[in-house]
Order: structure tokens, then sequence, then C-alpha cells
């Protein structure tokens, strides 16, 4: 962090993005076997910023998030994360994959939010959120345990401490799996479709804690067509179609002047 | 075939009795001797078989090729060949002659020693294919969640994964300990004085010679004795797994025992959304 921005963040949470680049991803291709699913597919993202991707099933968007962190390998191309290539080393040019350990370090400073929320069912909520804490960084247990309680009580869950995952719903596990996220102080949080397996009613509890990680600064790649949080917090959509980025903009460009064909007819489903 | 007419035959009930209100030093023994094989039997398996399972499901040749020929062949050739190669074939040649550790008696000798190692490898073979259907069941997204939060593959295995695969490995493990009890006896090829073959010899021999209705009878208690308190303390262990599983709660030991149904809560809490 600048010294501005640490002056900007103590006069009261202005969430102006910073100059400094998060996420640096250039020309990013992969296949699944012999289906190019991402066709040089660059971006940058800078602190604070929150980007929204949008784009129909098989646009490759969700793929893109998960080559953030590795869980997907690329076949080309250059992601870094503050400044620490993805996932990989370079060896005369080429890409070779790095050792399972830096592998494992780099993603602590990204945390991811599923769509099907994937919480540990063996765990307690609680549990759930200290358990790398604890094993990955190394935490004495009464100090993450403390962490976790500010952290679940931020997400409004914080009575369930003790509940396991079945016993909750899924907006609570989708809440406590960002807080799970959370609790490892990432840099960037990416988000995938995090609202699209829930039931209508409990989208909203889920978009709320979003939209306050937004505000409070946090850099976010949010995979989602929930508009209405978009055109609320997003600093620049993405609109993703066949593996290509075909248009970026703020909401307001997106909802008033879409320029490219497949943009209109894919808001025109969605909106 | 007079001995077989039974109208000839001298029932000797206190034989029965005896061994099992009154058991003597050569019973106790074999008692012993069969919980302790298979208690470290079933362990070595337990190990070998989540090395075979990680073995058989990694991306590496290997690691999948070893951990295949060990599957292939140990399920694929009797247990009694097995056993009778690593004693003998392996005494004989002498690549390995199974010396007796003294101290532990009994329990050191070279023949138990091998039936121990010969049990444990043949229900590796098994455990691999149980542990690796256990691993199978957990959903990718569990070890991609962990995986996200900066764990390594190990971390992720024995925190994550593992622990929730013991769910579904429980129950055929149980079975496969069960199953580890009775064929403990096998080891009769090598002359192991386990429970069977304790038995067999006091038919053979001495006081008790030729009874083996009453002889064997007792024997077959003893074993149904260890197989029901094994059944029991599984039922605990599947019990204290299923925390976080959500659904009915089984049995605890109790209930099981009392035959019990376990109290029925006022109200459950409402599980909506999610799947």
């Amino acid at each position: 962090m600048t010294i501005e921005d640490t002056i900007l963040s103590a006069i009261g949470g202005i969430t102006v993005p910073s100059s400094e680049v998060v996420v640096e991803a250039t020309d990013v291709e992969k296949w699944f076997g012999r289906l190019h699913v991402l066709k040089g597919v660059s971006m940058t993202v800078k602190r604070q910023e929150v980007v929204v991707i949008i784009g129909p099933s098989g646009s490759g968007k969700t793929t893109f998030i998960r080559c953030i962190n590795h869980l997907e390998k690329i076949q080309s191309g250059r992601i870094f994360v503050n400044g620490h290539l993805i996932g990989y080393r370079e060896d005369n040019g080429r890409l070779v994959e790095d050792k399972e350990k830096n592998i494992a370090k780099q993603r602590q400073e990204v945390g991811m939010v599923f769509q099907r929320f994937n919480l540990f069912n063996h765990m307690t909520a609680l549990d759930n959120i200290i358990e790398a804490p604890i094993r990955v960084r190394g935490v004495p247990k009464d100090e993450a345990a403390k962490t976790g309680r500010a952290l679940l009580a931020r997400v409004g869950l914080a009575a369930k401490e003790d509940s396991y995952p079945a016993q909750l719903s899924g907006g609570q596990q989708q809440r406590v799996a960002i807080a799970r996220a959370l609790a490892m102080k990432p840099a960037l949080m990416l988000f995938d479709e995090p609202t699209s397996a829930l039931d209508p009613e409990m989208i909203g509890e889920v978009l709320e804690v979003m939209k306050e990680l937004a505000r409070e600064g946090m850099t976010m790649i949010v995979v989602s067509h929930e508009m209405g949080f978009a055109r609320e917090v997003a600093d620049r959509m993405v609109m993703m179609d066949d593996g290509q980025i075909i248009e970026v903009g703020t909401p307001e460009h997106f909802f008033t002047a879409p320029e490219h064909e497949r943009t209109k007819g894919f808001l025109s489903k969605i909106l | 075939m007079a001995a077989c007419q039974p109208s000839t035959y001298q029932y000797r009930w206190d034989f029965f009795f005896d061994s099992i209100f009154n058991p003597d030093g050569l019973i106790l023994r074999g008692l012993g001797l069969t919980v302790f094989i298979s208690v470290i039997s079933q362990t070595i398996g337990i190990v070998l078989g989540i090395l075979g399972a990680l073995g058989k499901m990694a991306r590496s040749p290997v690691f999948r090729i070893p951990a295949s020929l060990y599957v292939w062949f140990f399920r694929g050739t009797p247990l009694l060949v097995q056993i009778s190669l690593i004693y003998f074939g392996l005494g004989v040649t002498g690549l390995y002659r199974w010396p007796d550790i003294g101290p532990l008696g009994a329990f050191g000798k070279g023949a138990v020693q091998a039936g121990i190692v010969a049990l444990g490898v043949n229900e590796g073979a098994y455990m691999s294919e149980i542990v690796r259907a256990g691993i199978l069941s957990i959903d990718p997204g569990q070890m991609e969640a962990a995986k996200s939060l900066g764990m390594t593959f190990g971390q992720a295995m024995r925190r994550i994964i593992l622990p929730q695969a013991a769910r579904v490995i429980v129950p055929p493990l149980g079975n496969e300990f069960n199953n580890m009890l009775k064929t403990t006896s096998l080891l009769v090829v090598i002359s192991v004085p386990e429970l069977y073959v304790t038995f067999s010899y006091k038919n053979a021999s001495g006081s008790t010679v030729f009874h083996p209705f009453e002889l064997f009878l007792a024997a077959a208690v003893w074993y149904l004795l260890l197989t029901t308190i094994w059944g029991l303390i599984q039922a605990q262990i599947e019990r204290r797994l299923g925390r976080g599983a959500g659904g009915e709660r089984g049995p605890s030991m109790r209930e099981r025992i009392l035959g019990l149904r376990p109290a029925k809560p006022e109200e459950l809490p409402t599980i909506s959304g999610g799947r």
C-alpha cells in the first residue's frame, strides 16, 4: 500500500482504486483436450477494484478465474498476482509448472468462493474458518478462533459457530464460505457464481456480505449475473464470449450503451 | 464306520463349558494370538490400503504401476498360497528366515510374524480398493476448497478428504476386520497356535481327544464373542464419524445392547436451501 492509500483508507474507507496492480493476466490460453476454452485473455485488476465478469455459459469466465489461483493449468500466457507468477516458473521463456509448495503459498494470497460453497462437511462453521489459518499460516488456535468468531459475526452468523454445514441453509453456508476465505487475509477474492446455487430468498443475504466487502475496499473478481450487484459495486464489467473478452466498461456503459452485438443480445436475455 | 453312529458317541458337555467358562492357558493364549494378529494385520492393511489407494490414483506411473501390481497380485492369488510363500518360501531360500523375537514368547514366534505380514499385506490389497472408493466418493470440490486455502495435497488429504472418506470406509472396514478375526485360522498351515489351532490340538491329543463336536462348538462360541464385541465397537466408531453428516444419529452402544431407540428430538431444525 502506498502512503496515499493508507491515508485514504484512514480517513474513512474511500475505495478509489489505487494504481497498484493486483492481477495482471496476459494472453492466457487454455485448452481442455482439443477444446480451446481461453483464447488469449488479458486483464489487469488494481487494488480495491471490483470487476464483474458476465457472459454465456461456456464462455470461459469460470475457467478464467480458476486459472488465477491455478486450479486450472494454462497452456500459454502469464498470470501475476501481487507480482508473483501464478502456478509456473519461467525456464528460458517456457512455462514450467511450479513446485506444489510454491503454488500452495501463492494461493494463500487469493481467496475463492465457489458456486456450491464446498464447506468442509465434517467440521463446524468455526472449524471451517480456522482450519487453514492454523494449518497453513501457523496461527495459534486461540487467536485463530478469535478472528474466526469476529468473521462469523461480520457475515451475520455469530450464533452458528457450532453448526455443521448440513445444519445451515445455502445462504448461511455461502456466508461461512466467504468468512473462511477471508480468514486467510487474502489480497484478492474470487467469486465463482456465488449465488447461482441459492434459492432466490437467500441471494440477497450473500450479496449484502459481498457488497459490504467491496465497500471496505477488497479487491474482487466476481463471475455473476446479478446485475443489481454489478450496478451497485462494480468498477468495471467484462463481457466474455467464446473464450475471449469482447467488451469492457463501467456498469453505466453496459446498462445504457453496450456496443457489441453479443453483449446486447446477452444483456437483453438476463435483464 | 462305527465311529459315525451318533448313538455310540459319548457327549462330554463339560469340555464345552470348561472351554468357555474356565478356559485353560492354551485357550487364552490362542484367544490372545487371534486378537493380537488380527489387530496388527488389520492396521498394516489400513496403512497399505491408504498407500495403495493413493498410488493407484496417482498421475505418475512411478506410483501407479507398483500399486496396481501389488493389488493385482495379492487379490489374485489365494491367501493360503501367500502365507506358505511368505513363511516357507522365504525361510527355505534364506531370503528371510523369520527369527523368533525372544521376549515376546508365543507372540514373537517367527511363524506369528510371518502370519501377520501375510495377512496384513493381503488385507492391504483389499483395503486399497475400499479406501479408493471412499476417496472417490468425496466431492472434488472439497479438495479444490482446501487447495484454494493454500493447503498442500498432503494436508488436504489428511485433514479434509480422508476424515470424510472414513465415513464411507468404516462400514466395509468393519466387515474386513470381522473377516480378519476368522481368517487368522488359516495360519494353521504354518502352525501358529491361535484359537482354531488350539481347539484342533485339543481334539487331537490329551484328555479331550476326539470330541470335535463340543470342542469346535466352543471354538465357534469364542469366535462369535470376538466378532460380536467388534460389531459393538464398530457401531460406536460409525456413530462418532457421523458428526456433521446430518440426518438421524445411529444408536449408541448402550442403546444397541439394551435395544433402546434413540430419543426423538422434540423439534427438528428446518433445513432448507443447499442441496
